[in-house]
């Protein structure tokens, strides 16, 4: 396994147990979803899918990667990337250094250079640990990069999205990362690039209004909440209740906005069965 | 330098006394003819658009529309666009390239609309496919925030090779109150917000993200009309030659470039030289 990797690894795992003290057969876990407690080494081995509701906790970049690179692979880009402060707001950046020391990362997206079976491909995940995924300059660049960086190589580009949105800390620069990632992308898509569009829980905003809806192939975890609008603020809006599973990912299947519900055990082999389908990254 | 604050900016920038899209349609063309719907499944009246002429020259028109009077304000709904409003603004995009019309838009909305109905049939994929549009166009296209550009319903008919602002207009990544309930958990906060985002005009110049600044008359443009549609009119004319000079690709190019250097070469967050 890449060096860098297995150390990042080192790290998150180290926090996680921090986080979620040891692992053991005694400890147990509850859901953010069905409140149900389960056995933690349950959800560990279920890639922290809740055992009793489904629900697919949200998780970290180089987790995911782990789940569906092929071992050894992954080969991480513009891991120098870091943030930026334009407008100087008020405890920003010392907010940016504390998540940094939690988390290992310099922002809230990684990119790599990975195999899925074999078949090689560009990958950018999001990481909602890092203010909820959120794309400010960082994020939008890095995802831009991996877009051009794809088009390059002639490779398929897989973008796993989890994100609040834009930035609010970046203002307008984080705006701006959405036209700049769409056109990305729609370049990219121009010179016959394969894109995968992954949603997890939650995607909603300017990623939702940005590069995470332009995939030729659109995927979901089960249950992933999906819009523009978040949930609360469409309530205030129409001063009315939601119904259940509103914007959730069997909603948007059901409504012609996604190809495919994809369970997290099952992403390695689907991704496979598509970049296989897309030889030469999409050229014929 | 403007006498104005952030704040007293954002109070302008929406009162409902400007010129909106219909305004400067009416004012600034000839031969207007408006075009409907996004030939999907509906009309969204919060986009107006069209062809029409400008000195002349045939070109497609499109932007926010708020309304005048309160039953134009609700039938617009109060300029917050819903998909199909982008996806008719994307069929006359297309429309436009295929006749080779420059794109004219003008942007004036509190942001995309939070509605029900609007998120079943796809909110964010309607404004992610208008940016991806935008940005690949290959006529020239320039836009005019006329007012208030809220959020990414505004940046969906602002992704131009040229985007030049009045004066007083404000353009943001959300409304002041709605940034301020997000980080600050306090929409009450609204007028602080103002002042840290960077929304003016003459901020987002200096920040790169605008490519021009239309003075207004005094008191603002909704003071004098007139003289705010030859400001707009000499500017757009100014911008149109500058942009007939480029052949389609170059066109297409310059925009790549220009949003795709937005955010770049800034400081590090808290590693600024000392």
């Amino acid at each position: 396994m890449n060096q860098t990797f297995s150390r990042r690894r080192d790290r998150l795992l180290t926090y996680r147990a921090m986080r979620e003290g040891k692992i053991t057969s005694s400890r147990r876990t509850g859901c953010p979803e069905c409140g149900e407690e389960s056995a933690s080494l349950e959800w560990e081995r279920g890639l922290w899918v809740c055992p009793q509701c489904g629900f697919h906790r949200p998780i970290d970049a180089y987790y995911r990667l782990a789940n569906i690179l092929d071992p050894g692979s992954f080969q991480e880009l513009e891991e120098g990337l870091s943030p930026a402060d334009p407008l100087s707001f008020p405890g920003y950046p010392a907010k940016l250094a504390g998540l940094e020391q939690s988390t290992g990362l310099r922002d809230a997206a990684v990119a790599a250079l990975g195999k899925v079976d074999g078949h090689k491909a560009v990958f950018a995940v999001l990481d909602s640990r890092f203010l909820m995924g959120s794309m400010g300059t960082a994020v939008g660049e890095k995802v831009a990069r991996a877009a051009e960086y794809a088009a390059r190589k002639k490779l398929p580009l897989i973008i796993f999205s989890a994100s609040g949105g834009a930035r609010m800390q970046e203002g307008i620069f984080s705006l701006m990362q959405m036209a700049k990632t769409a056109a990305a992308i729609r370049r990219f898509q121009s010179g016959g690039g394969l894109y995968i569009s992954c949603f997890t829980y939650p995607t909603t905003g300017g990623v939702t209004a940005s590069f995470a809806s332009l995939g030729d192939i659109m995927l979901s975890e089960p249950g992933a909440l999906i819009g523009f609008a978040g949930p609360r603020v469409i309530e205030q809006t129409i001063k009315e209740q939601l119904p259940e599973g509103f914007q959730r990912a069997e909603y948007l299947l059901d409504h012609g906005f996604l190809d495919r519900i994809v369970p997290r055990s099952q992403w390695r082999a689907v991704l496979a069965q598509l970049l296989a389908l897309h030889e030469k990254g999409g050229r014929a | 330098m403007s006498r104005y604050t952030p704040e007293e900016k954002v109070k302008i920038a929406r009162d409902p006394g400007r010129p909106g899209t219909a305004d400067f349609i009416a004012a600034l063309f000839t031969d207007f003819f408006e075009q409907r719907g996004d030939r999907l499944c509906g009309e969204d009246p919060s986009i107006l658009g069209g062809i029409a002429r400008f000195h002349g020259r045939p070109v497609t028109v499109i932007g926010h529309r708020k309304g005048k009077s309160l039953e134009e304000n609700l039938r617009c709904n109060f300029g917050m666009p819903s998909p199909e409003g982008y996806r008719k603004a994307q069929r006359l995009m297309r429309q436009a390239e295929k006749f080779s019309r420059p794109v004219i838009t003008f942007v004036d909305t509190p942001g995309a609309y939070p509605g029900k109905e609007a998120e079943e049939r796809g909110q964010g994929e309607a404004i992610a496919q208008t940016l991806a549009l935008m940005s690949a166009l290959e006529v020239p296209t320039i836009a005019v925030v006329t007012g208030e550009g809220g959020s990414g319903g505004a940046l969906a008919l602002a992704m131009a090779n040229r985007v030049l602002m009045l004066e007083h207009a404000v353009y943001s990544v959300l409304s002041p109150e709605g940034f301020a309930s997000i980080l600050w958990k306090d929409a009450s906060r609204a007028g602080e917000a103002c002042g840290v985002m960077k929304l003016t005009a003459q901020d987002l110049r200096r920040g790169g993200i605008v490519q021009g600044v239309l003075r207004e008359p005094e008191g603002g443009a909704h003071t004098n009309w007139e003289a705010a549609f030859r400001t707009v009119d000499a500017a757009l004319v100014k911008e149109l030659a500058a942009l007939d000079k480029l052949r389609g690709p170059a066109l297409a190019r310059q925009r790549y470039e220009m949003f795709r250097a937005m955010g770049q070469g800034l400081p590090p967050a808290g590693r600024e030289e000392p």
